[in-house]
């Protein structure tokens, strides 16, 4: 009963073409930002920010990147991980060798980066396409690993080969990476942005260029025929996908983690993000949102549930069940709700407006 | 310079026969995608799990010929509960969603095969030997002789399997149209278990040479990411093509790390196969020897 749209008219094309056309939508969206942006800082200890809520937000960023691609566009990827560390090294090297460049300027050109080797990667997607181009993609997963791993010149010839992030500062003396970062900093500028570039990734998907990604995904060549130029919808979703990844990757090495090496993005990062795509749903920027928030708890549930309960699980167990449950988890998805944890709230919603009457 | 004609034969000769290595575990892909159109990516670690069950019997002091008899029916139980499971829900489904529902797979076997036997590395000695011969200058490891021989084999037995017997003929019948096949009267489940159940003996087959040469551990599974570009370098509905295929990848990718990785820092052993695929990709986007698909609206 509280949930409905009736009595909601809409005057004009913008009111009937607006992201959230329902007003409790909008104001649920509000509420959920306000949360997000004032009362989790205050409320959320470091514990929280730094390991649930930071990998989720970057997790987040990766897989609207991996939705953009797979989702929309149906190029099928496993390559998340090295387009996640190109993204990474680029933003290490950018802000090492132009130190004086806003934080903000480097995660961007960074991102546009991986935008480029995405575009390069994704060039044999114009003669092959299915499990040919996943494999394709799997050659830009290996291939840059390894270039980033062999090659002293992409981590500054540190002997490790790792990259740590040298603190730099959004505005004044508001750091956002490095040592003297607060977490709170951290969060608040990691969530300013992802919500800014997913209502972009919104937008795109509402828009021309984002028709034209699903026309391809549904059918490429009837898309060709009916004037949609392949290349350019194949080519933009892999550079745009590529630069959400890249900026993913660049996130996950400066805010989440502060020091990584090239083969922390090794091929289970892909597999990761693919999860959660698949099981929030392909082709909806809530479904990453959902489906990062889900992959990333649980194996925090694992972990935490046998011992409450009072069970007790050896390490290495609990790592071969968090793989048979993503595994059953996946097929389950697959066969019993293809659209994913999105589609289950939509299916919720749906019955909130018919609320009480089932029909 | 480092270069002699006897040491580049070496090299090719070994590279070759871990080639055929290669093509064991492509096998099994191209088995079950010429007969269901399904891209298995768990066939790694159908490798892996049926090694580990090999492992396990033996450790267990079953004898090797009848804990190899287990391990065949373990293999069948597993092709059953995958048709049971995940296949005959998701009959009529965009190839893309069976692939990544056996990546599904993959994670679930991995780990539950994990659960069952433990990760630790377990040693399988069935007494293949292993001594180096030599042919004049050019050292050969034997067990790679062996494993080729099987390979070969394998191949000449599914050969006939699919050429001359009425399973074989029902089996491309299934391949070429399911809707068709069923209509007349090929029972297209029986079908899905008989060629899991073969690609699952193909697995335990690799799994027995794989897991000799390197020890029974969980990196098997990734040998599969070894057979991928073999597989879409010979196309995916090729038995000749997987051979071939293993082959060329085996080779160029031992030569191109002899003689090539020194000048680039090395280790390009792990993506080298991957762009030689993805090169002949462009120029063939069906593969060496696949079947050229004409689409039309």
């Amino acid at each position: 009963m509280i949930y409905r749209e009736a009595g909601q008219f809409k005057t004009s094309y913008a009111a009937d073409q607006a992201i959230f056309p329902i007003r409790l939508d909008r104001w649920g969206m509000l509420v959920t930002l306000f949360v997000a942006f004032f009362v989790i800082p205050v409320v959320a200890n470091e514990y929280w920010l730094l390991s649930i809520l930071v990998p989720f937000l970057v997790f987040s960023l990766a897989a609207i990147g991996l939705n953009i691609l797979t989702g929309y566009a149906g190029q099928l990827s496993l390559g998340t991980g090295g387009f996640m560390a190109c993204g990474a090294f680029a933003a290490y090297k950018l802000s090492t060798a132009f130190p004086e460049l806003n934080i903000l300027i480097v995660f961007l050109l960074s991102g546009g980066v991986a935008a480029a080797v995405g575009v390069l990667f994704g060039l044999p997607s114009l003669r092959i396409k299915g499990f040919y181009l996943a494999v394709a993609t799997l050659a830009a997963q290996f291939f840059l690993i390894w270039m980033f791993n062999k090659f002293g010149w992409f981590n500054n010839y540190s002997p490790s080969g790792v990259i740590s992030a040298p603190p730099r500062a959004l505005f004044g003396d508001f750091y956002v990476t490095g040592a003297s970062a607060s977490p709170v900093a951290k969060y608040l500028f990691l969530l300013g942005f992802v919500a800014v570039m997913a209502l972009i990734a919104k937008n795109l998907t509402r828009c021309k260029i984002g028709r034209s990604w699903m026309a391809i995904r549904d059918m490429d060549i009837a898309a060709e025929i009916i004037g949609i130029r392949p290349l350019m919808a194949k080519l933009s979703a892999f550079a745009i996908s590529s630069f959400f990844i890249g900026i993913a990757g660049a996130m996950w090495a400066f805010i989440y983690t502060g020091s990584v090496e090239a083969l922390a993005f090794d091929i289970n990062r892909s597999f990761q993000v693919l999860f959660m795509i698949i099981i929030g749903g392909l082709g909806s920027i809530l479904g990453s949102f959902l489906g990062a928030a889900f992959i990333v708890l649980l194996p925090i549930l694992l972990n935490n549930v046998p011992g409450l309960i009072g069970w007790q699980i050896p390490v290495d167990m609990i790592a071969h069940l968090e793989f048979m449950i993503f595994g059953a988890l996946i097929i389950f998805f697959l066969i019993v709700e293809p659209h994913g944890l999105a589609r289950l709230w939509q299916i919720a919603k749906e019955k909130m407006r018919l609320w009480p009457f089932p029909y | 310079m480092f270069f002699s004609w006897p040491f580049f034969f070496e090299v090719l000769i070994g590279g070759l026969l871990s080639g055929v290595m290669y093509s064991l575990v492509a096998l099994g892909f191209v088995l079950i995608f010429k007969a269901s159109g399904v891209f298995n990516f768990a066939q790694g670690a159908m490798v892996l799990f049926a090694a580990l069950t090999l492992v396990g019997f033996i450790n267990m002091g079953v004898p090797v010929p009848l804990a190899i008899v287990i391990a065949i029916i373990v293999m069948i139980l597993l092709a059953y509960a995958v048709e049971r499971a995940v296949l005959r829900p998701l009959v009529n489904q965009p190839p893309i969603i069976l692939f990544m529902a056996t990546i599904g797979i993959t994670f679930f076997i991995d780990g539950f095969g994990q659960t069952l036997w433990g990760s630790d590395v377990y040693a399988l000695d069935i007494g293949i030997p292993n001594q180096p011969l030599f042919f004049g200058d050019i050292l050969v490891n034997s067990f790679d002789l062996v494993a080729a021989v099987v390979a070969g084999v394998l191949v000449a037995v599914l050969a006939v399997f699919f050429q001359k017997t009425r399973i074989g003929r029902a089996l491309r019948a299934v391949a070429d149209d399911h809707q068709a096949a069923m209509s007349v009267g090929i029972p297209l489940r029986v079908i899905w278990v008989i060629v899991w159940s073969v690609a699952g003996l193909v697995a335990l087959v690799a799994g027995i040479m794989w897991g000799s040469k390197l020890g029974v551990q969980f990196s098997l599974a990734l040998i599969a990411l070894k057979a991928l570009p073999v597989l879409i370098l010979g196309g995916f509905t090729s038995i000749p093509g997987a051979i071939i295929g293993g082959l060329i990848i085996g080779a160029g990718e031992k030569l191109a790390e002899v003689f090539i990785g020194p000048f680039l820092a090395g280790a390009i052993e792990d993506w080298f196969a991957y762009m030689l695929a993805m090169l002949v990709l462009l120029f063939r986007p069906q593969g060496l020897f696949g079947e050229k698909i004409i689409e039309r609206v």
